[in-house]
This record gives structure tokens, sequence and C-alpha cells, in this order.
């Protein structure tokens, strides 16, 4: 065997806490990677991937620290060497490709500016050579119009071509290493795809070594010749990618992968009420933003969407960014009023300004957000936070409001004395579970979730929907879910809907979703779903109806 | 939680206790200095602060007058401790004035928008084209001064600024999902401008009242100087240094001890506000 072009030994990276206490984060981990191999870290949030990643930079995040243990790369040693020593090896010998490219970019200058400030910083070679490699990489990424596209700004290029960008500029140094930090988390699945499949083609041309960070198995799978999983600092399991996935030894590997299986669902339909209004209609609802001209808004979002859902179901929601499925439950909500069709629960007509609708309207739909960091005031503690919905909608006096938060907490399996924390406190999936809880407190009948588990690491978010099956089960509730995640829709709804650009594409029953699809773009949607067979992505680029949906972005 | 060990629970305590700096504990002592001064200078000031006690004008420092004398003859120690009084209390009460109402109409501002945000804007932000000293200058003139006429000229003198601060910040909170949650709850303004968004504003705001209480004391300062301040026989800080200023030509300490008081309550100000105390809590107890 080679010599291995990485090789870690008994790594250990502490932190400091604001009080003082000294942290392990990182414990004794040891791994080789080889020239040209790609090996995945996989693991939840606060793992330790992403440390470990940087760590092979030689860099720390502020208030962490290399304890001991050894990171040597090529002939060197990292962790011996100085931090200019360092800044020498980086865009040279080690590169890094960020997660969101957006915020990598420096919005007032050129991308080819940028992509190619790394030879200049190192002075690797003359501009008008570095400007032709970095078109040549364009070219090799797939990035439309390879020679003009570095004259434009980073605000004038789609989200998953910047994150090819970026990888363009962690490659112009010709490193023998490129660390990729969840580059393909922040896009829709439909641009995973093409982002996937230019680091792919890039990586099998080039003798380049990667290490990939993700907590999706599917995509690493796509990717990555070795995985190795981490969890609380600690390395797992390290096998060979078929190996992990076909073979799992560890506990943790095996609750990854079962994360991946849906479980059919079938929805607590309650058979003993007869047959009721359904819980929400809609008909020819349209919405927008900006000013008003003739009762029309000047952006308009929604076209003429109409659907019904019957209580004690489940309707999800999918399509890319931009295709106005939050639009949707914003307008159902009345958070953004609708200015024409009409929105219907139990029969009842609700008025179009939330501001106008009765407050046991409002109570009855709930909506709960994406983002559990925003949706949470950090000022407020969990249990005021729950309080104040029972305090509004149920005028409960001060010990029952403190009786009921407990309850909540422990109906969404938290412990009671979190209630004391304020939500900077929490992690991310007891966030969502308080966010949720808020949204339980209120004793709805309707509860709008949007995208509620796309922050979550995978297993987390299982958990999440585990959680959301067993109380509709316990409280009759339905759900409307919002994703852009097919497999989340597939394993808690009853129906889907399809949106693209705003229009109701089609209406698929969530069990037979990809059987049925008669659309081009819900089949788009759901072929590009990453499954865990590593060779899907290959056997989709052979799939002509696929090349040609592509070609078309 | 039950704790099975033995370490005693003092021990243990500064984890959950409020770390403050020197920096930011040196500016509240001179500030509490201040605040002691201005509450008991009738009982420890050497002579009356009117009183022409010294034959002598511009006396240097002595055992007699720890300050010298002023242009009459006056204990400049007896007059900086008296003035104390009106430089903090003024200036306090001032702040205090201008802060409430700039935030509480910059929260209104950013939760209801649309008009009410539109006009008010405007309105203040006329309203802070026009020079502080000359619109102070104006009303002392038309209205006389007087000490509640002070404090409320300073008050509506900065209270625009406040304003633009607040509302500014507001603005950020008010479109996150949190406010959006109360919102769609059914929430009324009082409640999200009380619950919501203040406590989230409260640390820039505060910040910003420092700042705002240093621009009093030099304006109260600057008006005095200009002699439509606080009128004789009593003098703030700022009008000890106007009546002195003859002085500055001889050396004497009468202009400067006055200067070295304004100096040392704004700078130690703004060494608290940068350094407020930071409650400590540890995210993995």
């Amino acid at each position: 065997m080679t010599h291995p072009l990485v090789s870690v030994r008994d790594l250990v990276i502490g932190a400091v806490t604001d009080s003082g206490r000294e942290v392990e984060i990182i414990r004794s981990v040891s791994f080789d990677i080889q020239p040209g191999e790609i090996v995945a870290l996989i693991g939840e949030s606060g793992s330790g991937k992403t440390t470990i990643a940087l760590s092979l930079m030689g860099h720390c995040r502020p208030g962490c620290s290399i304890g001991s243990g050894s990171i040597s790369l090529g002939d060197k040693t990292v962790t011996d060497l100085s931090e200019p020593q360092r800044a020498a090896l980086r865009g040279t010998e080690v590169s890094y490709v960020p997660q969101s490219a957006a915020a990598a970019f420096n919005p007032s200058q050129r991308i080819m500016d940028q992509v190619i400030e790394v030879t200049d910083i190192h002075n690797l070679m003359p501009r008008k050579e570095a400007e032709e490699k970095a078109v040549e990489l364009f070219r090799a990424l797939a990035l439309p119009d390879p020679d003009s596209i570095g004259q434009r700004y980073p605000h004038q290029v789609s989200g998953g071509q910047l994150q090819r960008l970026s990888a363009a500029m962690a490659l112009i140094g010709d490193p023998s290493l490129v660390i990729f930090d969840e580059p393909t988390t922040a896009l829709d699945v439909t641009t995973q795809i093409e982002v996937l499949r230019a680091f792919r083609s890039v990586m099998d041309h080039s003798s380049m070594a990667g290490v990939y960070v993700s907590h999706d198995l599917a995509v690493v799978a796509q990717i990555a010749d070795r995985i190795i999983v981490l969890k609380g600092g600690e390395i797992q399991e390290v096998g060979s990618t078929r190996d992990i996935l076909e073979n799992p030894q560890h506990p943790y590997t095996k609750e990854l992968l079962a994360a991946f299986d849906p479980v059919p669902f079938v929805s607590a339909r309650a058979q003993d009420v007869e047959r009721r209004k359904p819980i929400l209609e809609v008909k020819n609802l349209s919405a927008g933003y900006g000013a008003v001209v003739k009762g029309v808004p000047n952006f308009k979002v929604l076209d003429n969407i109409n659907f019904r859902m019957e209580r004690g179901t489940n309707l999800g929601v999918i399509g890319e960014s931009g295709s106005g499925k939050s639009t949707l439950a914003r307008a159902v909500a009345g958070i953004l009023p609708r200015y024409q069709g009409d929105v219907l629960s139990d029969g009842e007509e609700l008025r179009a300004d939330l501001k106008d609708r009765t407050k046991d309207q409002l109570r009855r739909i709930q909506i709960v957000f994406q983002l559990a960091d925003t949706a949470l005031n950090p000022s407020q503690s969990v249990g005021s936070i729950l309080a104040r919905p029972l305090h509004f909608y149920h005028g409960l006096d001060r010990k029952a409001r403190e009786r009921r938060v407990i309850e909540l907490l422990d109906m969404v399996q938290l412990p009671s004395n979190m209630r004391h924390r304020l939500p900077g406190e929490l992690s991310g999936g007891q966030k969502q579970r308080v966010n949720f809880a808020r949204a339980l407190a209120a004793e709805p009948e309707l509860i709008l979730c949007d995208e509620i588990t796309s922050a979550l690491d995978t297993v987390v978010a299982a958990a999440m929907l585990d959680l959301l099956k067993e109380l509709q089960r316990d409280l009759g509730l339905s759900y409307i879910f919002i994703s852009h995640d097919l497999s989340t829709v597939e394993a808690i709804c009853d129906e889907v809907l399809v949106m693209y650009k705003g229009k109701l594409v089609e209406a698929l029953p969530a069990a037979s979703m990809s059987q049925d699809a008669a659309h081009p773009y819900s089949r788009l949607l759901i072929s590009s779903v990453p499954q865990l067979d590593p060779d899907w992505l290959v056997n989709l680029e052979h799939d002509p109806e696929m090349i040609r949906a592509m070609d078309g972005r | 939680m039950i704790d099975h060990h033995d370490t005693p629970r003092g021990l243990r305590l500064p984890r959950f206790g409020y770390a403050f700096n020197m920096t930011g504990r040196i500016g509240l002592a001179v500030i509490l200095f201040w605040a002691v001064i201005a509450i008991i200078a009738p009982l420890i000031t050497p002579y009356p602060p009117g009183e022409i006690v010294d034959w002598d004008y511009f006396g240097p420092v002595s055992k007699s007058y720890w300050m010298g004398t002023d242009y009459l003859g006056r204990d400049i120690l007896s007059r900086v401790l008296m003035g104390a009084r009106y430089t903090v209390g003024i200036s306090l009460a001032g702040v205090t004035l201008a802060c409430a109402g700039g935030i509480v109409f910059g929260m209104v501002a950013a939760v209801i928008g649309g008009w009410f945000d539109t006009i008010l804007s405007r309105l203040l932000d006329a309203f802070n084209g026009i020079p502080s000293l000359l619109f102070g200058l104006v009303v002392v003139a038309a209205v006389g001064s007087s000490i509640p006429v002070l404090i409320l000229t300073l008050a509506a003198i900065y209270l625009p600024g406040s304003y633009r601060f607040a509302r500014a910040l507001a603005v950020n909170v008010n479109t996150m999902d949190f406010v959006t949650v109360a919102r769609a709850r059914g929430e009324k303004t009082g409640y999200l401008i009380r619950a919501e968004i203040l406590p989230n504003i409260l640390g820039p705001v505060l910040a910003d009242l420092g700042l705002r209480f240093v621009f009093i004391v030099l304006v109260l300062s600057g008006l005095s100087f200009l002699g439509i301040g606080v009128q004789p026989p009593h003098a703030d800080w700022g009008g000890l240094v106007r009546e002195n200023i003859e002085g500055l030509s001889l050396g004497a300490p009468a202009v400067i001890f006055p200067c070295i008081a304004i100096a040392s309550l704004t700078i130690s100000v703004n060494m608290f506000i940068d350094n407020l105390p930071k409650k400590i809590r540890d995210r993995s107890q």
C-alpha cells in the first residue's frame, strides 16, 4: 500500500465554554486518507465532523484548540507548523468548499477575481494563465457560459452554480486534498443533482483526494469511496461505502440507515366521526407580494390554487424553492392576505387577513415555521413561550399554565426542567419540538408545517416524524406538510400536491407517488431524490428522460 | 436533579454569576460616586456654594480651598459638588424622557408600519434637521429658563435620534418568524412591542441610552456656557466652566476642575455601557 496522503492520529480537540469549563469535542480520532480517495465524514450536528475537517487545514474555530494528537498531510505535519506555514498550505495543498457558497462570496467583486485570488496570494501563476485555468474548471464543472460567467457578480448566478463556482475556487490551486463541508445541504433536490454530478466528474478526472462532510447518507453514497461514521466526537464505524450501506455493524449506523426506509403511512382518519365538512377547502386561491394595483399585487406568487382536505388526513406540498409552497401556507393562515379566492374551514369562510378572523378561527389553524432558531423568541424561556398561547386562547391561570406546559413538554418528549431554559440553550431538534409544542398549546385542528424537518439531521428528523404521527393518533390532528424532501412527505402524508412556479401541477396519492406521477416536473422531482444505492447517480445519468429534463435548467 | 457530589455549593456558584470586567466596574463606580454626591451634596459642601469666601479671585489649590476659588472668590469644590445635582439630575431626567419616548414610538412605528410609520418618521426626521443648540436657544429664549423647561428641551432634542435607532432595530426584529407567529396567534400591538420586540433590542438600546446621556451632559453644559442653562447663583458644571473661562489664561484651577468633572462622568458612562455585566449561562448544564 502506498503512503497515505493524510494521516490523523489520536486527534483531540477541546473547547472552553463561557464559564471557563473545558470540554473535549473530538476524542482520540485516527484515520488515513489515501491519495485520490474520497472519504465521507457523516454524523449528526455536534458530532464533530466539520471540526475534524477544518483541523485538516490546521484551522480551529474560535474557542477551540487542538489538544493533542497529530495530523500529517503529505510530508508535512500540520499540527507542528506555525500559523504562516499553515496559511501557505491552504489553497495549494488543501482547500475548502464551504456549506453556504452565497455567504462565502464577496457580493461586490466579480466571480473571476475571487476564483483566481488563491493563485494571486500564493504567486502560483500569472493572471492570464489563472483565468484560462478557471475557465477550464468552469467547463469541467458544467457551468453555463464558462467563458463569460467569471465576469458576473455572485448575485447574478443561481445557488447551485455558486456552489460549483466555490468548488472552482477551491480547485484552482491544484490541492492534493479538497474538503467539502456539506456543499449540497442548502440546495433543492433538483439542484443538488447538478452539483453532485459536477463534483463527481471533476473528482473522477483528477487525482485529488477529498473529504466530504455531510449528514445525508444518500448523498455521500454517490460520491465517497469510504465512509467514517461519527457521533459525539468519536468514530463509530469506518468502512467502504458499499459495506456501510449493505452491512452496517454499529447500532448508530443502522439507525441512520433505518431513517431512510419510508414507513408506509396510514392516516388515523377517525372512522367513527360522521362525514363532516372538509377541514380545509381552498378555491381559486391567488396571492402575491408588492404594491396592490387594481386589487392585484405586483408579484403574483400563487395562481388559482384549488384543493380540499378531509379531517384527520395529511396533505403534503412539494416543489423547489420559489415554487410558492410557503406562500400557500401563509395565505391559508392569513399572514399574507390573498387577493382572490376562498378559504373554508369546516364550511366556514376564513377572511383573507388574519386581523379579521375570530380568535377561535385563529386557534384552530396553527402554523409552525421551518427555522426554530428564528421562530422562538431568544429572550423568552421555553416555559413562557409555551405559556403564552395557553393564556391567550384558553385564559388559564398561572398554576394551570405551569401544569399544562409540563404536559406539553412531555407530549413532545422533552424533560419538564427544559421550561427554564432559553431557546439558545437547546439543540436544533429540541428547539423544533418546542416550536411544535407551542402550536399544540393552542389545541388546534389543523397544523401547517412549513419545512419543519428540513433543518434537522436524518435521525432527528425521523424521530420528529414519528412524534407527529403519534400526536395525530392521540389528538386527531390534521397536518399540511410542506417540504422539498419527498421521502419525508411520503412518510407522513395521504395526498401530495406538486407545486411549480406558483401553480398546482398535480395532486397524487402519497403511497403511489412515483408510479402515478404524470407531469414531467413531478417526475423530475421524484427521480431527483438521492437513493442509498451508490450507483444511483450513474444510472440516472443514463436515463434519457432525466437528461432531457436537466438540460432545460 | 440530586447532586451526589460532596462539593460545597459555594464552589459551583460562579458559573451562574455575572461577568463584569474591570473597565465596566470602574465606570460604574465613578457614576455611582457622582450620583451619591448629587444626593448628599448639601451635607458635605465645606462652604455655602453661593457665598464669597475668599478675598482673592482665581485662588490656587490650598488647604482651605481644595479646588481653588472662582472669579468672585467662591469655593469651587462646593460649587462642583452642588453642580453635580444639576448636571446629573437634569441629564438623567432628559435622557430618560428622550429614550423612553423614542423607543416606544420607534417600536410602535415598526410594528404598525404603513402610513403611521411614514408620517411619524418624516415628522421626526424634519425635527432632527434643526441644530440642537439653536433649538435650545430658541425655546429657552421664548419660554424662559427653568429646570423643567431645560429637561423637556433636552428630551425633545434627543428624541428623534433615539426613535430612529429603536425603529431600525425593531424593524429587523419585526420580520423574525417569532413575531409572525405571535401575530398569527392574534396578538395586539401592545403585547408585540412589550414581549416580543423590546427584550430583543434592549442591549443596543441601553448602549444608545448611555451615549445619549453623554450628549445631553455636553449640550446642557453648552447651554449653560451660553448663559441659558441653569441660572445663577446656581451653576452646573458647564456653567462653572463658562463663569471661570477668563481664568484659563491665569492657569486657574477654577476652570480645570469642572472640566475634569464633566470628563470623568461622560467617559465613565461610556466605559460602563460598553462593558455591561453579562450573564453567564452554561449551555451544557
